[in-house]
């Protein structure tokens, strides 16, 4: 392959194949605002929406289990819940925005909907990456 | 609409969700993901139930 594409994929001729036109980080930041969006910008539909669906329902259970919408703090672990709270994405801001969730977790239910809600953004942020995994070629 | 579910089934729906997003972002072929998806199920399931009984003889 070393005679007609380099390691990138890219065709040694100079001129760049079509997964490579264009803005190559659209779909991992469309894919970060909207879970699956990154995909579904790709055509990959299934995976666009079986992505979609996931972080969706593990977001919207752990508001519906009355978790935690970290808004900022000093401590560490407020920080770092921040975080993952950020990878959700429009999700995050529109939660923060209608005031879902709850200020501090009550009860244990509420501390696994906290954890949902974390791991939600977590798991946005791989799928984001995915998509532009995809989009460069990296991945088929 | 609050939701309560029970400690194994937020469980179960915690490793369903994020078996599904590992097996598709992990793999690149369907059958690959799929399998992958089952194995990271199967073992978040298989490390619960394992880590409880460890904790339960502990607490005991």
């Amino acid at each position: 392959m070393a005679t007609e594409e380099n390691k990138n994929g890219a065709p040694a001729n100079g001129s760049q194949p079509a997964s490579q036109q264009g803005f190559v980080y659209l779909p991992l930041i469309v894919g970060w605002l909207v879970p699956g969006g990154g995909h579904f910008l790709l055509r990959k539909w299934v995976r666009g929406a079986l992505l979609g669906a996931s972080i969706l329902s593990m977001f919207a259970l752990g508001i519906a289990m009355q978790g935690k919408v970290y808004a900022g703090g000093h401590e560490i672990l407020d920080i770092l819940g921040l975080v993952g709270d950020l990878g959700n994405g429009l999700l995050y801001f529109v939660s923060r925005f209608a005031g879902w969730g709850a200020d501090q977790a009550m009860v244990t239910t509420a501390d696994y909907g906290t954890r949902f809600i974390v791991v939600a953004g977590l798991l946005n942020v791989i799928a984001a990456v995915d998509a532009h995994n995809l989009r460069t070629g990296r991945k088929s | 609409m609050i939701f309560r579910p029970t400690h194994f089934a937020a469980v179960l729906l915690f490793a369903l969700f994020a078996s599904i997003v590992f097996g598709i972002t992990q793999r690149e072929t369907p059958r690959r993901m799929v399998r992958y998806g089952i194995y990271c199920f199967v073992l978040f399931v298989v490390s619960v139930i394992a880590l409880s009984w460890i904790m339960y003889l502990i607490a005991r």
